[in-house]
């Protein structure tokens, strides 16, 4: 039995060792907020924060996460929406959104280090994080809008 | 496939050869369309005081919900359509919810109807109009419901404001009858219906009182200078949830007792299972079975990664598919297709090609455009229950009556013993045009009938049965005297994606292809010497489309080329392409681009900048981008982009998807190309083929025309116009010509 935080609560589950922390999350506790793209890193829609860093749930293996604490999209806006989640909504950003929750969480973390991104910064960080719709602009636009209310 | 099997027999019109016959032409109606011959589908399913008063609307005393009926796959058309309805019917954002609505004829597309004429859009000769008539009777007789081809908005513009307007007359007319009052003395605003003393009573406490009267249906559209919603910026329903990760994807939903299953079909499309070895799979953690359905296996498992772990294990031996096995023959099928014999169609014949062909300076080019795969990032899944008398099935698609007439044949059921739930999808490009999902899903839950099972197909799974955009090719000629564009002659070779999309459903298609010549046919440059032929390349990779279809290639060979023709006329590529420039409303665009992007010809530098222009789904399109020469290669600094579209329904979501349209043309024709090897494709994750990334997507500045009669979608044309803008600006940076999608292939990217 392998026990951890997901988004402030305490969560158990005995799946095999080798699942990685995404399906764990979608298909064992229901939390669908983190998306399948790829299974091997190159899209970044199943970004969360483990331990407050941004990190590729599907490379995480469950069994190597027990006393992790893990921050999905629902976690990050539960009490109010953070200042990236209005900048994405006053921007509009998503299209069809899939990425968006991935883009967000990995944008939460840049911002938690570098407050006041430049233009390369975002490149930087963001790069790995997939966007089949194209919302590279508003992604950009937003993530300064939101560093200006930080 | 009972509604299918009328469709075919109809036979799918693609071409013009029989449309352009001589059906009559008169005045047609989208409100008796919209209104009158189908029954509405929402009747049967109202509750107790509730009203709908067509497929569009419904009203219950505690929530007014608006039918959106077209697909969202990302586009926002969810939105455009509400906001249509909602501008009519006197809501504001917020006072209502949206839905799909289910599968119905009620909701056959009127806007495809140009995608089904080769006509330009300012073309009204009775000839245009009478070949519109004709696709617009077959469209309405097959109940075709798809979302596609940039058609929702010209779909939607007018029928669903004129559906708002009769459910906000009829409400009034409720409203009058409790009252006692003339409804000339009744007004309607925020959902409200407002009494000459003043007294507001909201829609839903008159849904009851409506629901007994016979729908309105002679009402007047609000004027433009009235509108409120349509043309400004609004926040899109979605955007919300889609930034706190409360949006459902039908990846997302579950229902009671699910259990999770992924599948592994032939990789050489279309072979068979001949023998599999589930021994080790079936041992594997979380797996409950192993099936051998159509063309491969699926495991059932309990978590959706068991499934792929265990389906991965399975060993399989698969037959031939019916296609090449290996990519060298597949362009060897495209380079053999330029012959006589193989004319889809001459499109256009001009002047005298061959007088003028003889000129001594013939300029000749080739140009080749790679399969290229669809992936979204949401892989194909579905949800399906199946029972002895009716079945369930949960998946975003674009063609809901197919859907539930393809899972009636597999289940024995009828069509109406199919419940089918549409969904919020996470892209699609062209792919959720297709069935495997739909088809795999049930074959499944057949097995495990009143389960409730999910498939999601792993990435690689998704990459290996994606029928591919066509592959094709162009034979250019052209001549230039004295800083003149003398002749052109274009001849593009290509698979049939339409063909070959609904040749999988037994929809056999009549007449050329219309696609392959996008470019060529609807050229709108004077040209004295000028001829468009296309080719169709058959016994190929089944194809299909991929976003903006035929314009995806089409607009790379043709812009190209005229390209290299101004450049050897010594000509500025833009104000060429103005002086060339035969339709007021399309030279505005050009001149749109050169005052946004302050075009003065040559930058120097090692900077270039490059033009393209076409119609593409009607809509006339250029695009300016600039880029420079660097060390390690090109890098794209700036993109400026119009388009005329008659009505820009909402400027931000515009916006979004012009940008978006922009980076996927660019994207793929920059670094993504699908090959074969032994029949099945190489590629088989984003590592290989990957599209663009932030660090390479460049300011994209957007501006979107009303200068034209005709309303427009936005989503296809950027996508089409922006590879052969970036090969022009490739080419004014560094003087090499790139005839050859992906770029990466010869000139490297930063």
């Amino acid at each position: 039995m392998i026990e951890l935080t997901v988004n402030g609560e305490k969560r158990q589950t005995d799946v095999s060792p080798d699942m990685p922390l995404l399906w764990v999350l979608r298909d064992e506790f229901g939390i669908t907020g983190p998306k399948y793209g790829c299974g091997i890193a190159q899209c970044g829609a199943c970004t969360v924060h483990i331990n407050g860093v941004a990190v590729r749930s599907c490379q995480a293996r469950i069994g190597e996460l027990g006393g992790a604490k893990v921050l999905t999209i629902e976690g990050l806006g539960a009490q109010s929406l953070h200042a990236v989640q209005r900048a994405w909504i006053d921007h509009q950003v998503p299209q069809c959104g899939y990425c968006q929750t991935g883009q967000i969480m990995q944008a939460a973390a840049l911002l938690d280090k570098t407050p006041k991104p430049t233009d390369e910064d975002i490149d930087m960080a963001m790069s790995g994080n997939l966007c089949r719709c194209g919302t590279y602009v508003r992604i950009r636009a937003a993530i300064h809008a939101a560093a200006e209310k930080l | 496939m009972d509604h299918i099997t009328n469709i075919s027999r109809r036979a799918f019109l693609i071409g013009s050869a029989a449309l352009a016959g001589g059906v009559a032409f008169g005045t047609w109606s989208f409100a008796q369309d919209a209104v009158t011959d189908v029954p509405n589908p929402l009747l049967p399913g109202l509750g107790p005081n509730a009203a709908s008063f067509n497929p569009w609307v419904k009203i219950s005393p505690d929530k007014i919900t608006l039918i959106t009926p077209h697909a969202d796959v990302g586009q926002g058309v969810a939105s455009a359509q509400a906001i249509l309805i909602a501008e009519e019917m006197d809501l504001d954002l917020g006072q209502f919810d949206t839905e799909f609505g289910p599968p119905s004829a009620a909701y056959w597309n009127t806007g495809l109807v140009n995608e089904f004429v080769p006509f330009t859009e300012t073309d009204r000769s009775p000839a245009a109009e009478a070949a519109r008539e004709g696709a617009r009777k077959y469209l309405k007789e097959s109940g075709l419901q798809i979302t596609g081809g940039s058609s929702t908005i010209p779909d939607s513009y007018e029928k669903l404001r004129m559906a708002g307007a009769v459910a906000r007359e009829t409400l009034k007319a409720a409203a009058a009858k409790r009252s006692g009052v003339t409804l000339a003395e009744i007004r309607t605003q925020s959902g409200q219906v407002i009494l000459p003393d003043g007294t507001k009573i909201p829609y839903g406490q008159l849904a009851a009182e409506a629901a007994q009267l016979p729908p309105i249906q002679n009402v007047t559209l609000r004027a433009p200078s009235q509108w409120r919603l349509i043309g400004k910026p609004t926040e899109r329903v979605d955007i919300r949830a889609k930034a706190t990760g409360a949006l459902k994807f039908g990846i997302d939903q579950t229902v009671d007792g699910m259990v999770f299953a992924s599948v592994k079909l032939n990789p050489y499309k279309g072979g068979a299972l001949t023998a599999f070895d589930a021994g080790k799979a079936g041992a594997m953690p979380g797996v409950k079975k192993v099936l051998q359905i159509t063309n491969g296996v699926a495991v059932i498992a309990s978590n959706s990664w068991y499934a792929m772990q265990a389906v991965d294990a399975v060993e399989c031996t698969w037959a031939k598919g019916s296609y090449p096995a290996e990519q060298a023959e597949h362009w060897a099928a495209v380079e053999a297709s330029f012959s006589p014999a193989k004319v889809d169609k001459e499109w256009r014949n001009e002047g005298d090609i061959a007088a003028a062909l003889k000129d001594a300076t013939v300029i000749d080019a080739e140009y080749r455009a790679p399969y290229v795969a669809h992936q979204p990032l949401e892989p194909l899944n579905a949800i399906a229950i199946v029972r002895d008398d009716a079945a369930e099935i949960w998946v975003g698609h674009q063609m809901p009556r197919i859907v539930q007439s393809m899972v009636a044949t597999l289940t024995g059921l009828k069509p109406e013993q199919v419940v089918f739930h549409n969904q919020w999808s996470g892209g699609s490009f062209g792919h959720r045009l297709e069935f495997e999902n739909v088809r795999t899903v049930i074959e499944i839950a057949k097995e495990m009938r009143g389960t409730p099972v999910k498939v999601v197909f792993s990435r690689e799974e998704d990459f290996l049965q994606d029928f591919p955009r066509q592959i094709a090719m162009a034979r250019n000629r052209g001549v230039v005297r004295d800083g003149k564009i003398i002749a052109a002659d274009m001849h593009f070779a290509s698979a049939s994606a339409v063909r070959s999309q609904f040749g999988r459903l037994g929809m056999p298609s009549q007449g050329p292809d219309t696609q392959i010549p996008a470019g060529i046919w609807n050229m709108t440059y004077a040209i004295p010497n000028y001829r468009a032929t296309t080719y169709a390349v058959e016994g190929v990779s089944p194809t299909s489309s991929w976003r903006s279809v035929g314009a995806s290639t089409g607009g790379f060979f043709a812009e190209c080329f005229i390209d290299e023709l101004i450049h050897a006329a010594g000509l500025d590529p833009l104000k060429a392409r103005i002086a060339m420039s035969t339709i007021d409303v399309y030279r505005k665009v050009l001149e749109a681009v050169g005052e946004m992007s302050d075009w003065k010809g040559p930058l120097g530098n090692g900077k270039g900048r490059g033009v393209a222009f076409m119609e593409a789904f009607g809509v006339p399109i250029a695009e300016v981008v600039e880029v420079s020469a660097t060390d390690k290669g090109i890098k794209i600094d700036k993109i400026w982009i119009a388009a005329e579209v008659g009505k820009v329904v909402d400027p931000v979501n515009f916006e979004n998807l012009v940008q978006g349209g922009v980076v996927w043309g660019l994207g793929h024709a920059i670094n993504c190309e699908l090959t074969y090897s032994q029949g099945a494709a190489q590629q088989t994750n984003y590592t290989s083929h990957e599209g663009m990334r932030m660090y390479q997507c460049p300011p994209i500045e957007v501006r979107g025309l009303e200068n034209g009669a005709d309303i427009h979608g936005i989503g296809e044309p950027p996508t089409a116009i922006s590879p052969p803008a970036l090969a022009n600006a490739i080419f004014a940076a560094t003087g090499r010509r790139l005839r050859e999608m992906p770029f990466n292939k010869s000139i490297d990217f930063v």
